[in-house]
C-alpha cells in the first residue's frame, strides 16, 4: 500500500514538473504574469510529492517490505535501522530517487529565495529546472521504478546491503555529492534563462554567485568524503585512483571552480560574460555525464555495479538533449552577450583567466583520458584502460602552474596593476618557499635523503601560505581584531586557498614518503617500518550484528613505547557471504599508521598490509577548509543586500 | 593595431599554440599509458606484446591457486573457456578474489606467456562481472559453439 502511494506521488510529481516546465515558460513569452507566478507554487508542490514518494520508499525499507524488488535486493532484516535508511540510495533506483528529491529541493529553494529577481527571469529559471525534473522523473518511472513489486513470489529475506556500503561515510557521501551535482542545475538554469532572455548583467551574476558557491561546497564535501571512505573502507590505504567515476566527479568540480572564479570577474567587472555562461552549462553537463558514467556501468570501475544497458541509452539521450540544446542556444545568443572591456597584462582579470585556462585544461585532459577507452571500444580499437601515469603527468604540472598563479594573483588588482608593485611583494614569500623546499625534505625522510616530490610539495604549500599571510598582514596589520572588517568573500577565499595548500601538502608528502609493506606474518612476528615496530600478536574470532570476523591484534611501538594497539578485521557477512577488509588506523596530523588484513595463510600466519603514511590526513583536513572557505564566501553581506540592488537594476526584457 | 584587437590576437595565438601542444602531448601520453585488455586465448596465441603493461583476465580456474609457504608470492590460472593463462603476483589479493570468479590482472608478459602482475582486481559485488571478462567468456563460448557445430557438420 505504502509503495503504491509512493509510486502515485512520484507520478503526480512528474505531472507537476511537466506543468512547471511549460506554464511559466510560455507565460514568460506571452507576458501572462499569472502563469509566471505559478512557478513557485508548482516548485513547492513538486518538492512535496517527491518527498512523499521518497519517504514511502524509506518506510518500505524500515518495514522490511521485501515484496518490493528494490528493497529485497538491498536490505535485510538484520541490517541496523540507520543502514536501512541509507540503503534507500545504495543502488540505482534509489540513487535516482535521491537525485530527484535533491533537484526538487534546489528548485524549491530557488523559488523561495528568488523573489527579488524580475518575475520573467525567475519563472524561466524555475521552468528550466522543471524540465530537468521531467527528465529524471521519466527516467525513474519508465526505466528504474524503485516501487516495482515481486509478486506473488515474495522473498522471506532480503539479499542485504552490499557490506562495502554499510558505513557512515557512505550514508552521507552520496547525498553530499548529489547536492553538488544537482546544485549545478541552478547556475545552469540561470544561464539558460539568461540566454533565452538575451540579457546578462552583473546584478544577475551577483545573484547566481552564492548558488554556485553552495553547489560547489557540497560537491567538494562529497568528493572529500568519497576519498576518505575509499581510504579507510577499501582497505588498501589509497585515497585516489583516477578511477573513471572519481574522474566523473572531479570534472564538474574543476569546471565549477573555474565558474566560481570567472563569475567573480563577471560580477565585479562585467567581463567574461559568455564564458561564464558556457562554464555554467558545462558544469551541469559534466554532472550529468558523471551520473551517466556511474549509472550506466559502461566503464570498469569500483563503482560499476550490475547495470542495465537500456538505462544507459536513456541517460545518454537525456545528456545529449540537455548539452546539445543548451549549446545550440548558446551559439545563437552567447556571442551577443559579450562586452569588451580593456584590461592589462597584470590585472586580476588576466590572473582569473589563467586560473580558468588551467582548470579547464585539467578537466579536458581528464575527460579525454576517461572517455578514450569508451571511444576505443566503440571503434573496436581494443579494450583499453588508461593508467594513473597519464593523469599524473598532466595534473601535477597544471597544479604547480595553478599554485604559482594563485600566489601572484592575491597581489593583483582589477583592471591593471603596477608591475613593480607585484614584483616588490613576491620575493619574500618566494624565498621562504624556496628555502623551506630546500631544507625540510631532508628532515622528513628517514635517511636524510632529498625527495624532489617532497621538495616541490613543500615549495607549493609554503608559497601559497606565505603569499596569503603577506596579503592578510598588509590588509589588517598584525591586529587580529581587524579581521572582522574584512569581507566574508575575501576571508572565504583566503581560507579556501590555505585549505588547498594543506591538501597539497597531504597529497605530496604522503605520496613521497609513505611506506607500504605487504608481509606474511605468523603470531609473534615483528616488522620494522619507518621507525615503528609492528608486532603481530594473533587473531581472534568475533561476531558483529550481521557478520562474523577474524580480528587481528597488532601492537605498534616506537623506541620501546607502545604507540597503538590496532585491531583490523576480516569480516564475513552472513547474508551474502561477502568478505570485507576493515582496516584499523592510528591517526594523527603528521602520520597515519594503517593496518589491514589479507588472507589467512598456512600455520596460523596471515597476509598483512602495514603502512605508515605521513601527513595523509592533511588531504581531507585541507579539503574541509576549502569547503568552509566556500561556505564563508557564500555568506558575504553583498549577496544579502541583493534585494535593493536588484530593484535598482530594473531589467527590461 | 587597436589595443583590444591586439589583446584578442595575443589570446588567440596563445590558445592555438597551447592547445596544439596539449593535443600532441595528450595523444602521446594516451599511447604510452593505454593498457590493452587481452583474453587468455589471445595471449596464448601470441597476440599480446611482451614487456608492455597489459591487462588480462578471465575466470580463476578451480584448484589453480598456489601460495608460496614463506612469502606472499602466489600464482593462479585464469581461463576464458578455451585457454588458461598463468598469472604470478606478489602481495595481498582482493577480498572477492576466489576460484571460479572473475579477476583482471595488470602486468607484463614474460617470455613464457606468463603474466607477472603488478595489480589484481576482482569483482566488487556478487552480481557484477567486469565487462571485459564477460565479453571474453562470451567470445570463447561462441567460438566453441561454432567449432562444435562445424565438427558435427564434418561428421555428417
Amino acid at each position: 500500500m505504502i509503495a503504491e502511494l509512493g509510486h502515485f506521488a512520484l507520478i503526480i510529481a512528474l505531472a507537476m514538473a511537466l506543468l512547471l516546465s511549460l506554464v511559466p515558460m510560455i507565460g514568460s513569452f506571452r507576458g501572462y504574469s499569472s502563469w509566471m507566478r505559478l512557478a513557485s507554487s508548482l516548485s513547492l508542490g513538486q518538492l512535496l510529492f517527491v518527498a512523499v514518494s521518497f519517504v514511502c520508499l524509506a518506510i518500505a525499507f524500515l518495514m522490511d517490505d521485501f515484496s518490493l524488488k528494490y528493497v529485497s535486493q538491498n536490505s535485510n532484516t538484520a541490517l541496523p535501522d540507520h543502514y536501512k535508511i541509507s540503503a534507500v540510495w545504495a543502488a540505482h533506483e534509489g540513487s535516482l530517487m535521491l537525485w530527484a528529491l535533491i533537484l526538487a529541493g534546489w528548485t524549491a529553494a530557488v523559488a523561495l529565495f528568488s523573489r527579488s529577481l524580475p518575475l520573467v527571469l525567475s519563472a524561466r529559471i524555475l521552468s528550466v529546472l522543471g524540465a530537468i525534473s521531467v527528465g529524471f522523473a521519466l527516467f525513474l518511472i519508465l526505466t528504474s521504478n524503485p516501487f516495482e513489486r515481486l509478486l506473488p513470489m515474495v522473498p522471506m529475506e532480503g539479499a542485504d546491503l552490499n557490506p562495502l556500503l554499510q558505513d557512515i561515510g557512505l550514508i552521507i557521501h552520496p547525498p553530499m555529492l548529489y547536492m553538488g551535482y544537482v546544485g549545478f542545475a541552478v547556475p545552469f538554469a540561470f544561464a539558460i534563462a539568461a540566454l533565452i532572455g538575451g540579457q546578462f548583467d552583473s546584478a544577475w551574476a551577483r545573484w547566481s554567485r552564492p548558488w554556485i558557491n553552495l553547489a560547489w561546497v557540497f560537491l567538494t564535501i562529497g568528493i572529500t568524503l568519497g576519498s576518505w571512505w575509499a581510504y579507510y573502507e577499501l582497505g588498501w590505504g589509497g585515497w585516489w585512483f583516477w578511477d573513471p567515476v572519481e574522474n566523473a566527479s572531479l570534472m564538474p568540480w574543476l569546471v565549477g571552480t573555474a565558474l566560481m572564479h570567472s563569475v567573480s570577474a563577471t560580477e565585479k567587472r562585467g567581463v567574461f560574460r559568455s564564458w561564464t555562461l558556457l562554464l555554467a552549462i558545462f558544469a551541469f553537463s559534466l554532472s550529468l555525464l558523471g551520473t551517466f558514467l556511474v549509472r550506466s556501468g559502461i566503464l570498469t570501475s569500483v563503482h560499476a555495479f550490475a547495470s542495465d544497458p537500456e538505462r544507459g541509452v536513456f541517460m545518454l539521450m537525456f545528456l545529449a538533449i540537455v548539452t546539445g540544446g543548451s549549446l545550440i542556444l548558446f551559439a545563437l545568443r552567447g556571442p551577443a552577450m559579450q562586452k569588451v572591456k580593456a584590461y592589462s597584462g597584470w590585472s586580476r582579470e588576466v590572473m582569473l583567466l589563467i586560473n580558468n585556462l588551467i582548470l579547464v585544461s585539467a578537466m579536458t585532459m581528464i575527460l579525454i583520458g576517461t572517455l578514450y577507452p569508451l571511444v576505443a571500444d566503440v571503434l573496436e580499437l581494443g579494450k583499453i584502460s588508461v593508467g594513473p601515469p597519464y593523469f599524473n603527468f598532466f595534473f601535477v604540472p597544471l597544479t604547480v602552474g595553478l599554485v604559482i598563479a594563485m600566489g601572484i594573483a592575491v597581489f593583483t588588482r582589477w583592471k591593471s596593476t603596477e608591475v613593480n608593485l607585484i614584483l616588490g611583494k613576491i620575493p619574500v614569500p618566494f624565498l621562504v618557499a624556496i628555502i623551506s623546499a630546500g631544507i625540510l625534505p631532508f628532515y622528513l625522510s628517514l635517511d636524510y635523503s632529498y625527495s624532489i616530490t617532497g621538495g616541490l610539495t613543500i615549495f607549493m604549500s609554503v608559497w601559497l601560505v606565505a603569499t596569503i599571510a603577506k596579503d592578510l598582514i598588509e590588509k589588517m596589520g598584525i591586529n587580529l581584531k581587524r579581521i572582522a572588517k574584512l569581507s566574508h568573500s575575501y576571508l572565504g577565499m583566503q581560507l579556501a586557498h590555505t585549505g588547498l595548500a594543506i591538501c597539497i601538502l597531504g597529497v605530496g608528502l604522503s605520496s613521497a614518503y609513505d611506506q607500504i609493506r605487504e608481509l606474511r606474518m605468523a603470531p609473534g612476528d615483528k616488522a620494522l617500518i619507518a621507525g615503528y615496530e609492528f608486532t603481530f600478536s594473533g587473531v581472534n574470532a568475533i561476531a558483529g550484528p550481521n557478520f562474523s570476523a577474524f580480528q587481528a591484534h597488532i601492537i605498534v611501538t616506537k623506541n620501546n613505547q607502545v604507540v597503538a594497539n590496532l585491531f583490523p578485521e576480516k569480516r564475513h557477512y552472513n547474508a551474502g557471504g561477502q568478505v570485507m577488509t576493515e582496516a584499523d588506523i592510528d591517526p594523527s596530523i603528521t602520520r597515519d599508521i594503517y593496518v589491514s588484513m589479507g588472507e589467512p595463510l598456512a600455520d596460523g600466519a596471515w597476509a598483512l598490509s602495514l603502512q605508515v603514511k605521513p601527513f595523509v590526513r592533511c588531504i581531507w583536513l585541507g579539503a574541509l577548509m576549502v569547503s568552509i572557505g566556500g561556505l564563508l564566501a557564500a555568506t558575504d553581506r553583498r549577496y544579502r543586500r541583493r534585494r535593493q540592488s536588484a530593484s535598482n537594476n530594473e531589467v527590461a526584457l | 593595431m587597436h589595443p583590444i584587437r591586439k589583446q584578442r590576437l595575443q589570446i588567440v595565438v596563445l590558445i592555438v599554440i597551447a592547445s596544439s601542444l596539449a593535443a600532441g602531448l595528450i595523444v602521446y601520453m594516451l599511447g604510452q599509458n593505454a593498457n590493452y585488455f587481452f583474453t587468455p586465448s589471445q595471449v596464448l596465441q601470441g597476440e599480446a606484446p611482451k614487456n608492455i603493461t597489459i591487462r588480462a583476465g578471465g575466470m580463476v580456474v578451480d584448484g589453480s591457486i598456489e601460495r608460496s609457504s614463506d612469502s606472499l608470492d602466489v600464482s593462479f590460472l585464469v581461463t576464458d573457456g578455451l585457454a588458461d593463462l598463468k598469472i604470478y603476483y606478489s602481495g595481498i589479493l582482493p577480498d572477492l578474489f576466489a576460484e571460479g570468479e572473475a579477476a583482471i590482472a595488470t602486468g607484463k608478459l614474460d617470455g613464457d606467456k606468463v603474466l607477472q602482475a603488478s595489480q589484481v582486481l576482482a569483482k566488487h559485488d556478487e552480481n557484477y562481472t567486469p565487462p571485459e571478462v564477460a565479453d571474453a567468456m562470451k567470445q570463447a563460448y561462441d567460438l566453441k559453439q561454432q567449432e562444435q557445430y562445424q565438427s558435427q557438420e564434418a561428421k555428417k
